[in-house]
């Protein structure tokens, strides 16, 4: 054989991940952090809904993202992966300013929505919001029945006219959201009454339930079993018609199967973005190939 | 990327599972080129015996393939490969489906070594196999070191010697034409003779085949159905 095995001991195994807050590894972490040089692949689309230039965000001290430049194209879905502290939620949370509710957090470089400046003062950020809509990793419905968690955000926003509109509203984003027929004769029931699957759908309908522009998803369906991840990886691909999708995964598979483009980070930085094909037959990075791999970085 | 590191997955197991069907290729490559070069000796020597165990031999190779192609079936629905894995295993699959055609060329080699052995006129038609022979046993070899070694420039190399291969049988063709129009009496083995040239220039292809998987294994890059100057300008 022309290569020895490695010999891995509990201790290797045990040994915590490197990780960017510097509480371990130091040494080893500046090393794999040095070897970032810029972004590998092509980070601009032709049309781009959203765009991110040379964006660094800080907590506190503490940077937790360098030098982002990304484009999020009409009509794709782009999937960002990395290992746990590497920066996409980050980034992801800077897309609809979430990050605005943590006040030690400062977003430097600039964000875009079809060019409008993402942290122009005088834009309003639950606008804003209602353009760039998001969905979590744990289904969060309001305390309130299926009806009133997809009315929620029409009624703030004042988007409908009467009540027979708002009911179109809800029952055409229950619709898109696959939703409908299975709730449609309970709609006064509470949305927390739910199965975990159906929950993670309502919240996407009362996302959609605002006409957003782009919709974020932070690992969507971490929570879920397989025939519920399969529904909502099925409908992310009917939503990519209308929208434009950023998706945060920890499944490498899913990140295959429903995205367009991938972006790989690690360590706060954007190591490479391109075509999910080739990131998944032939990567140009050796980290963005460990990770997807499952080998040691 | 040019090392794939095998060895480096954070799951032991899976460093083992591959390394396993990496190791298998390597034994059924050693088998076939074992076979091959058996059944070469038993058609050049006239070695009855020999030839006879060759063409009872491809058992071995097909219970191989089978067996190879069961894990990498395993691997693929277990583990999920991308990127270099994926393409190792892809390149698994392929390259033993060619091993196999190899295997059974030799089978065929030794078939018609046992028919040809006896000691009459073909003796001397039987040799003009030696450089046809000989150039494709090379090629094998050469072509089973470059997948070993995961040596892109030594894949190219051999996968350069085709031609090489295609005029030597062409030459070979024309050579027991001529044979056939001096000496129609020895027709019938004339053509089993012509049928060897034809089996050794098939396993010339198929080093060739490996050789091109070798490529995409290490490079991501298929190379099949692509002109050598053009293969040769984006490799050196």
């Amino acid at each position: 054989m022309i290569h020895s095995m490695s010999t891995t001991t509990i201790s290797d195994i045990l040994t915590p991940p490197v990780h960017p807050t510097g509480l371990n590894g130091e040494e080893q972490m500046d090393t794999a952090f040095d070897d970032i040089k810029g972004t590998v692949g092509t980070q601009t689309v032709d049309d781009p809904k959203m765009s991110a230039h040379g964006v660094d965000v800080f907590y506190g001290d503490k940077q937790a993202i360098f030098d982002v430049s990304l484009d999020i194209g009409n009509n794709e879905v782009i999937a960002m992966i990395g290992p746990s502290g590497c920066g996409k939620s980050t980034f992801l949370r800077c897309l609809n300013r979430m990050n605005d509710t943590i006040p030690t957090c400062r977003v430097s470089g600039s964000m875009s929505l079809d060019g409008q400046d993402l942290y122009d003062p005088s834009l309003d950020p639950v606008l804003l919001r209602a353009r760039v809509g998001m969905v979590f990793q744990k289904p969060n419905p309001f305390a309130k029945s299926i009806y009133d968690n997809v009315a929620y955000g029409p009624r703030i926003h004042g988007l409908a006219g009467n009540r027979a509109e708002l009911d179109d509203i809800v029952t055409e984003s229950l619709k898109r959201a696959g939703l409908f027929d299975e709730v449609k004769d309970r709609l006064d029931s509470p949305g927390t009454g739910l199965s975990g699957g159906q929950q993670q759908r309502l919240c996407i309908a009362r996302t959609i339930a605002v006409s957003p522009e782009v919709i974020l998803m932070d690992e969507p369906c971490s929570a879920l079993d397989p025939i519920a991840t399969a529904r909502i990886e099925e409908l992310i691909d009917e939503l990519r018609q209308n929208y434009a999708i950023a998706i945060v995964t920890h499944s490498m598979q899913q990140a295959a199967r429903v995205s367009q483009r991938t972006a790989y980070f690690h360590l706060g930085k954007l190591v490479e973005v391109d075509d999910t094909n080739s990131v998944f037959t032939n990567p140009q990075h050796e980290l963005t190939e460990n990770y997807i791999t499952g080998r040691f970085g | 990327m040019d090392k794939l590191h095998l060895d480096q997955h954070i799951s032991q197991q899976f460093n083992l599972e591959l390394e396993e069907i990496r190791n298998k290729v390597l034994s059924m490559g050693g088998l076939v080129e074992q076979q091959v070069t058996n059944g070469l000796i038993a058609l050049l020597e006239g070695d009855r015996d020999l030839g006879q165990s060759v063409s009872q031999s491809d058992y071995q190779v097909n219970a191989l393939e089978v067996e190879i192609d069961e894990e990498c079936t395993q691997v693929l629905a277990r583990r999920q490969p991308a990127a270099s894995d994926l393409r190792l295993i892809v390149t698994v699959i392929k390259v033993i489906t060619d091993l196999e055609r190899i295997g059974d060329e030799a089978e065929k080699l030794g078939r018609f070594s046992v028919e040809l052995a006896n000691p009459d006129e073909t003796g001397k038609y039987r040799k003009e196999l030696r450089h046809l022979g000989e150039l494709v046993n090379d090629m094998l070899r050469e072509a089973l070191d470059a997948f070993a070694r995961m040596d892109v420039d030594a894949a190219l190399k051999v996968a350069a010697r085709d031609g090489d291969v295609n005029r030597e049988y062409s030459s070979l063709e024309r050579l027991l034409a001529t044979h056939l129009v001096e000496d129609p009496r020895q027709v019938s083995k004339l053509f089993k003779i012509t049928w060897c040239a034809r089996a050794l220039e098939r396993i010339g292809d198929h080093s060739v085949n490996i050789c091109e998987y070798v490529v995409y294994l290490v490079k991501g890059r298929d190379i099949r159905h692509t002109s050598f100057d053009q293969i040769m300008k984006e490799f050196s």
